[in-house]
């Protein structure tokens, strides 16, 4: 039989690094896909991760069986990426006249016929992390969680630390930022 | 053009399109050997780290107060005669003590 979850933390807890592996087996893909949401490169996701494990193992003893270890974890990861994001901040600034040409096709395409322009489509992928990518740190996690991941204000709050009242007035200003991005591209493809 | 429609279709977009949670082989091992590969830390590095990130703040405090005492001791009146000053400062404790034999 395997241990279970709690078996394992507790011998982790004593000492046993190898216990950590069944851990990191588990849950890496859940943890891989939430930093894909913030870093397109390869080599960074990477990096994110293994931060987010070496986080995990080096505040394991301040882990309480009160939640579960994947929201523990989770909240480690949501945190390390918006230090990610904070880090990397500099590179947002992109102008749009610089877009790819089949993103600008996709635009062309909802510009002439929204209801035609599809979803499933890599250029519509790629506009969204674009744009993504030109919104501050809190904006971009706001954004992600509240619209793309779809969780309540509460669970924001559970995952960033921040007050449930912070975590509103980001969230507003985050749609804010966002619309006034979404005003620029139309300024400067079609003024 | 529609911009809450945009705003609508692009957010849709993110939601149809999911990151992949695919995992690098051996992933795992990687994770494994970089904890192995940590150095323990006792109380005693703790501390040292801690006292080594303080210098810089106390440097700073102990420039700011020196800068304070000096703008200070120079913004009052300059003393008549500075060699009587020091010896009225040194002889003080001495004074003192003469004046309480003398109640004896």
């Amino acid at each position: 039989m395997e241990p279970s979850e709690g078996e394992l933390i507790a011998a982790v807890l004593k000492g046993d690094a190898g216990s950590f592996e069944p851990l990191v087996v588990k849950y890496s893909p859940r943890v891989f896909a939430t930093a894909r949401r913030y870093a397109r490169r390869e080599s960074e996701v990477e990096d994110i991760v293994q931060e987010v494990w070496l986080k995990a193992y080096q505040k394991l003893p301040g882990f309480r069986n009160e939640a579960p270890f994947e929201h523990w974890l989770m909240r480690v990861a949501v945190r390390t990426c918006y230090d990610f994001l904070r880090a990397h901040q500099r590179n947002r600034e992109t102008a749009f006249s610089e877009l790819a040409e089949p993103d600008e096709d996709w635009l062309e395409r909802f510009v002439s016929e929204p209801g035609a322009a599809v979803e499933h489509s890599d250029a519509a992928r790629q506009l969204v992390e674009r744009i993504l990518e030109q919104l501050s740190p809190p904006a971009r996690l706001v954004i992600t969680l509240l619209e793309i991941e779809d969780r309540s204000i509460k669970e924001i709050a559970a995952l960033t630390g921040w007050s449930l009242p912070l975590v509103k007035v980001r969230a507003f200003r985050a749609r804010a930022e966002m619309r006034r991005i979404l005003a620029k591209i139309a300024k400067e493809k079609y003024l | 053009m529609n911009l809450d429609e945009l705003q609508q279709k692009l957010i849709a977009t993110a939601r149809a399109n999911p990151p992949s949670d695919a995992v690098p082989y051996a992933f795992e091992k990687r994770i494994l050997a970089q904890i192995a590969a940590r150095p323990a830390l006792d109380g005693l590095a703790l501390w040292s780290r801690a006292l080594w990130r303080a210098t810089a703040p106390c440097a700073a405090i102990m420039l700011l107060l020196c800068a304070w005492s000096f703008f200070a001791s120079n913004s009052g009146p300059p003393p008549a005669d500075l060699t009587q000053e020091f010896e009225n400062t040194v002889l003080a404790a001495s004074d003192q003590d003469s004046a309480a034999d003398s109640t004896w």
